[in-house]
C-alpha cells in the first residue's frame, strides 16, 4: 500500500548516509517517493545516490553559510518539498561526558547540529512547505527526537539539552504553522543499532537495540498518517 | 550604504495611496489593516538563484562575471540568457564597470566548478546564450557552491542567498528577488488571514533589473516565464465576482496576471510575460499594487502610471522624498490603488487623460 501512498511525494532527509537517515532514504526511494538527502561527506553521498537513485546533496546543515545552498538544491532538484525530515544529529562529546566535564564548544556543536541546523533549514524551506500545503499536497516537518529530550540521563547533557530544545521548538512551530497547513512532529525512533549509538555506548549489545530499518518503517508510517489523504495519491502533481 | 538585515525590514514603512488619492503613512507591519474581507493578495513565491558567477574567459584568461538573466527553457538550469561584466565587483557602480572581453560562440567560460560554453551572442555584445557542460544536478550544485546573489552597490555587506529569499520563497527560478514580497512576513500573513483577506501565489521568474548599460536596460524586462496555479486563478475569479480587490504584490505579479488576463479572468497554467505595463495600459485584473519605493523614470515607477495619473504620482514622489522613504530592494513599500478617475475607456481603447 505504501508504494501507492508515497508515489511522487517529495521528501528531504538530512544525515542521509548512515543509520536511521540511510534507512529512511532507502525505504522512501524504494516506495517511489522523490527523495533528496543531505550529508557532509561527498564520497558517502555519491555511494548512497548510486545505491538508491535519490538526489544526493553534499553539505553541512550545521554551517549557516551552507543552509540556503542546500535548500536551493533540494527545491531545484525535487521541484518543491512536501516533507522535511531533520535527522542529522550530533552526540556532543564522545565518549559521553558529564556536564561539568563538557567543553562549552562541545555543547555549542551539539546545538549547532541538533537545534540551529534544523531551525535554519526548516526556515529556508518554510515557503516551499507552505506552497505545498496550499496546493493541497500537505506539508510536514519531522524532527528526529530522543528519549534523552524528555528524561535527564547523566552524561547525555549536550545531546539531551539540544534534543529537548529541538522538541520544544518543534511543538511551538507546530502551533504557529498549523494555520498555514504545515504540520510538525517530533518522533523518537528508539535506541537503534547505529554509528551514533555505538559512539555513545560502544559496549551495548546490538541484540538489545532496534534495527534502523525498523525505526525507519515506523517513521514513514507516522509520516503518511500525518499527511492529508488527498496528498498521497499520485494525482495533481506539479512538475 | 545600508545593510540588508531582517531587523531593518521589521521597521520598514508603508505609504498607501487610496482610490481617492488620499495618502497614508504607516508601519509596514500594519499592512493587513488596509484590506477588507474578500480582498485577495497575489504574491510571487519565486526563490532567487545565486545568479552571479565569477570566473575567467578561457581563451584569454581575462576576468569575467556572468549574470544569469533569463531562462532559455523554463526550469532547465543548463541553459541561460546571460549578461557579461568585466573586472571589478558590485562595489563599483554597474555603470562604471569596464566592459568584459568580447565573447564569441564556442568560447568557454570557467566559472568555479562549472564550465559554460557560449552558444550565441544576441543583439548586444554582452548579451549571450550559455550552456553549462554538466547535468542538472551538477549545475544546481555548482550554482549553490559558487554562485552569489546579484549584489547591489547600495548594500554595504555582501548579500547571502538567504537575504534575497522572501519568506514565501518556494521555487528557485528568479534572477533577482521579487522584493515586494519582503513585506509579507509570517506575522503579516497571519494578520491577513485573521482579517479575512486572501493570499494566493503564482511563480514568476523575476529577471534582472538593471545592467548599467543603457542599450541593454532598454530591453528590460526580458520575457519572463510564469506559472499560475489553478487555485490561484479560481481565487481571482471568486474575488472579482464578490467585488474584492485584487492586489498584486510586486510588479512581477502584475505582469503575470495581466499577461494571463482573459475576459476579466486569468488563465491558469504556464505563460510568458512580455511587454511592459505603463501609461495607457488598461488593467483588466489588478486593482492595486504593493511595490517598492522607486523614482520617476525607473521602469518600476513608470508601471505605476497604469494605476494613477501623473499628478497623483507626482505627489507620491514628493511624499517619498520628504518622508525619507528608503528606495531600494530592501527598503520601504508603496501600496497604490487604481485611481477611480483614471483612463477613461472608449470602445476598449485606453485614453490617457490630459492631466
Amino acid at each position: 500500500m505504501q508504494d501507492r501512498d508515497l508515489k511522487d511525494l517529495r521528501v528531504a532527509v538530512t544525515g542521509g548516509t548512515s543509520g536511521l537517515g540511510l534507512a529512511l532514504v532507502r525505504q522512501l526511494a524504494g516506495h517511489g517517493a522523490r527523495v533528496a538527502f543531505v550529508a557532509r561527506t561527498a564520497a558517502c553521498v555519491d555511494r548512497t545516490m548510486i545505491e538508491t537513485g535519490a538526489l544526493g546533496i553534499a553539505g553541512d546543515v550545521a554551517r549557516k553559510e551552507e543552509v540556503y545552498a542546500v535548500a536551493l538544491q533540494i527545491l531545484g532538484g525535487l521541484g518543491g518539498l512536501d516533507v522535511l525530515i531533520n535527522n542529522a544529529s550530533s552526540l556532543g562529546p564522545a565518549p559521553l561526558a558529564l556536564l561539568a566535564d563538557t567543553e562549552p564548544g562541545e555543547l555549542e556543536e551539539a546545538l549547532a547540529v541538533n537545534l540551529l541546523g534544523p531551525f535554519r533549514l526548516t526556515k529556508a524551506l518554510f515557503g516551499a512547505l507552505a506552497a505545498s500545503a496550499r496546493d493541497g499536497r500537505g506539508a510536514l516537518v519531522v524532527n528526529v527526537s530522543s528519549d534523552a529530550a524528555v528524561n535527564a540521563y547523566a552524561s547525555w547533557g549536550a545531546y539531551g539539552a539540544s534534543k529537548a530544545a529541538l522538541r520544544h521548538l518543534t511543538a511551538i512551530w507546530g502551533e504557529e504553522a498549523g494555520m498555514h497547513g504545515i504540520r510538525f512532529l517530533s518522533i523518537d525512533p528508539g535506541d537503534m543499532d547505529t554509528p551514533l549509538h555505538a559512539l555513545a555506548i560502544p559496549d551495548a549489545d546490538p541484540a538489545t537495540l532496534k534495527r534502523p530499518e525498523e525505526s525507519a518503517a515506523e517513521v514513514i508510517e507516522t509520516m503518511v498518517a500525518a499527511l492529508p489523504r488527498a496528498a498521497t495519491p499520485s494525482v495533481g502533481v506539479a512538475p | 550604504m545600508i545593510a540588508a538585515g531582517r531587523p531593518e525590514r521589521r521597521s520598514a514603512r508603508l505609504m498607501a495611496v487610496g482610490p481617492n488619492r488620499a495618502i497614508r503613512h504607516l508601519a509596514r507591519s500594519e499592512l493587513a489593516s488596509l484590506f477588507e474581507p474578500g480582498d485577495l493578495l497575489v504574491a510571487n513565491d519565486a526563490a532567487t538563484l545565486p545568479a552571479s558567477l565569477r570566473g575567467i574567459l578561457q581563451k584569454d584568461g581575462s576576468p569575467i562575471e556572468v549574470r544569469l538573466a533569463a531562462w532559455v527553457a523554463a526550469g532547465d538550469p543548463t541553459r541561460f540568457v546571460a549578461i557579461t561584466f568585466g573586472a571589478g565587483d558590485h562595489r563599483t557602480r554597474t555603470e562604471d564597470r569596464p566592459p568584459p572581453s568580447p565573447v564569441s560562440p564556442g568560447d568557454r567560460l570557467m566559472l568555479g566548478p562549472l564550465v559554460a560554453a557560449v552558444e550565441g551572442v544576441l543583439d548586444h555584445p554582452r548579451l549571450i546564450l550559455i550552456r553549462f557542460q554538466a547535468d542538472r544536478r551538477t549545475v544546481l550544485s555548482g550554482l549553490a557552491q559558487h554562485g552569489r546573489p546579484i549584489q547591489y552597490a547600495h548594500v554595504a555587506e555582501p548579500l547571502a542567498l538567504g537575504a534575497v529569499w522572501t519568506g514565501i520563497a518556494a521555487d528557485p527560478v528568479a534572477f533577482e528577488p521579487p522584493s515586494a514580497g519582503f513585506a509579507l512576513d509570517w506575522r503579516v500573513i497571519f494578520a491577513l488571514r485573521r482579517r479575512g483577506a486572501g493570499l494566493v501565489t503564482l511563480t514568476h521568474a523575476a529577471g534582472i533589473s538593471s545592467t548599467g548599460d543603457p542599450l541593454l536596460d532598454r530591453r528590460l524586462p526580458f520575457d519572463e516565464p510564469y506559472r499560475i496555479p489553478d487555485r490561484t486563478a479560481a481565487a481571482v475569479r471568486w474575488a472579482k465576482r464578490a467585488g474584492g480587490r485584487i492586489v498584486a504584490v510586486g510588479t512581477t505579479v502584475a505582469r503575470a496576471l495581466e499577461s494571463a488576463a482573459d475576459e476579466g479572468r486569468v488563465r491558469a497554467g504556464e505563460g510568458v510575460a512580455t511587454g511592459r505595463i505603463g501609461r495607457g495600459t488598461r488593467l483588466r485584473i489588478v486593482d492595486a499594487i504593493l511595490t517598492g519605493i522607486h523614482q520617476p523614470g525607473e521602469s518600476h515607477f513608470e508601471l505605476l502610471r497604469a494605476f494613477a495619473n501623473d499628478d497623483v504620482l507626482d505627489r507620491v514622489a514628493t511624499a517619498t522624498a520628504s518622508g525619507h522613504y528608503r528606495a531600494h530592494e530592501f527598503g520601504d513599500s508603496l501600496l497604490i490603488e487604481r485611481q477611480a478617475n483614471r483612463n477613461q475607456t472608449v470602445s476598449g481603447v485606453a485614453v490617457a487623460p490630459a492631466s
